[in-house]
């Protein structure tokens, strides 16, 4: 019954490649306000898994369930700019997008990337070359936002002011959000479920829940494992502190 | 020599010039945006192989070249769906096979072929019937591109954001792959099969340092290819050396004039 209302869902999901196996029997399903981090070692077919979820490539077995005519707004984790093709913001944001003026403004507003909007691409900054990847992903009005390890590329205060952005996307708009990412401590805040991956699923759940799983741990370390249960409990037990914490480290 | 630019001869190769330059400029500009100027040579040379047959089978030059510069480009895209090798040794060993065989093949022809016009252009080779054929050729790669113009930017600027929303990547090359074949069989004429390369690339380069959109930059490429023929033709009447070499060295100077000014003139 569940399954019919899931934006996007994955069913004994199997992707073999050079004889490997990249996904291992991968049920995994996103529905409405849900908010899931893909974490795990590398190459552990987290990429894959997104790339399966979006179609570019077909799993050797196992079904893929989309919700009909579900609007997906995806973000990669960098670009190639080449600075041969001369290219603005706003030519970038909007290219192949059918969007209002209204919606457009919006988005440039709430990525806050009204001032770099009629620079160049090849002169942004990464920190903005991100905020500039999620408007694009965000002017469909998407129902699910796929996000590819979004701030990877970015100094620690690049991503933590990243991630603030999100979790206010996320609260202020009704979507839901599927993302890899390593950056653990960082998301554990907004995240509402974690799938660990490797290959196949370890363990999901909770965030609370993940660190104690003995895979997560046997994965990670105990000390991973420590720092994330340090955040989650000043999470749980004041989030007005946290969100203190991060608006702080924005300042410095 | 006596020869006034009014000459019937002068006027249908700078009208065929015009042609390969309002292509050559919209073209040139993928080529330098994703990188395939030694893939457009490629093809080039494969269209040795294509005159050689077309002659040979009697089809003519222009389908031989269309029909294998295709043949050589999908290839080319099949090979490179392995991915063991490198495009770039891919191309090299497709377009020295493509010259090895059509040497092969215009030396085993009974039939007289002008390799030198093939190589570097012949303004004098133009007939009005090929102008149409060109313009024809021209309207149909124009209104391939258009059509696909969106498509093409944004899997030119990533494959990914492209593929996300629903291209395929494969669909779009083996687009670019029917237009670089329509400029690569418009151009020989003129600019020969040895310099189409520097048709797509220069004018466009010589625009990059002058705009700040994909489509300005097309405009600008465009403009500076025109004038590289009608002048490049000029001189080459004037001075009686081949069309193509002197359309290209007209182009050249462009070019680095606008890198000179373009430093200059531009600070950011």
């Amino acid at each position: 019954m569940k399954i019919k209302n899931a934006l996007i869902s994955a069913h004994n999901l199997n992707v073999i490649r050079n004889e490997k196996a990249i996904l291992k029997n991968i049920d995994v399903e996103i529905n409405k306000n849900d908010f899931l981090t893909i974490i795990g070692p590398n190459g552990a077919g987290k990429t894959m898994l997104l790339k399966c979820l979006m179609e570019f490539y077909k799993p050797d077995s196992g079904k893929i369930i989309k919700k009909p005519n579900l609007r997906i707004g995806y973000m990669p984790q960098s670009i190639n700019i080449i600075n041969t093709m001369p290219m603005s913001v706003r030519n970038f944001i909007t290219v192949r997008k059918k969007f209002d003026e209204i919606s457009f403004r919006h988005v440039i507003s709430e990525t806050e990337t009204d001032k770099v909007i009629n620079k160049q691409l090849s002169v942004l900054s990464g920190g903005e070359m991100q905020r500039v990847l999620l408007a694009r992903s965000l002017l469909n009005n998407p129902e699910l936002l796929i996000l590819d390890e979004p701030a990877q590329n970015l100094d620690v205060s690049g991503q933590i002011n990243f991630y603030k952005l999100l979790q206010s996307i996320y609260s202020k708009r009704n979507l839901s959000i599927l993302m890899v990412s390593h950056d653990l401590h960082l998301v554990m805040v907004s995240t509402k479920k974690v799938l660990c991956l490797s290959n196949h699923i370890c363990c999901v759940g909770k965030p609370q829940q993940i660190t104690k799983d003995p895979e997560f741990i046997s994965m990670f370390g105990k000390d991973m494992a420590n720092i994330m249960a340090v955040y989650q409990h000043s999470n749980n037990s004041n989030r007005h502190k946290n969100n203190q914490f991060l608006n702080g480290e924005q300042n410095n | 020599m006596e020869n006034k630019i009014t000459d019937p001869f002068i006027i249908r190769g700078i009208l065929a010039g015009i042609a390969v330059a309002l292509i050559s400029g919209l073209v040139g500009c993928f080529v330098v945006w994703r990188r395939l100027s030694y893939y457009g040579e490629s093809i080039a040379h494969s269209s040795l192989l294509g005159a050689g047959l077309g002659i040979l089978l009697g089809i003519g030059i222009n389908f031989g070249v269309v029909f294998i510069c295709l043949l050589s480009g999908i290839l080319f895209l099949w090979l490179q769906q392995s991915k063991a090798l490198s495009s770039d040794t891919l191309l090299g060993v497709l377009a020295h096979v493509a010259m090895a065989l059509g040497i092969i093949v215009i030396s085993f022809n009974k039939i007289k072929i002008d390799l030198h016009a093939i190589l570097f252009g012949d303004i004098l080779t133009v007939s009005y019937n090929d102008i149409w054929g060109m313009y024809v050729g021209v309207l149909l790669a124009v209104i391939i591109i258009l059509f696909n113009w969106s498509s093409l930017l944004l899997v030119t600027v990533d494959e990914d954001l492209a593929k996300a929303e629903g291209i395929n990547p494969l669909y779009m090359n083996l687009l670019l792959t029917s237009v670089l074949t329509i400029v690569v069989a418009l151009s020989l004429q003129i600019i020969g099969l040895l310099l189409i390369t520097a048709m797509l690339i220069i004018p466009a380069a010589t625009a990059r340092r002058l705009v700040n959109s994909p489509e300005l930059m097309v405009v600008v490429a465009t403009l500076i290819g025109i004038f590289s023929v009608i002048i490049g033709i000029f001189l080459s009447v004037e001075a009686d050396i081949p069309s193509g070499p002197s359309i290209v060295v007209i182009s050249a100077i462009l070019f680095f004039l606008s890198h000179f000014f373009g430093t200059f003139l531009k600070k950011e």
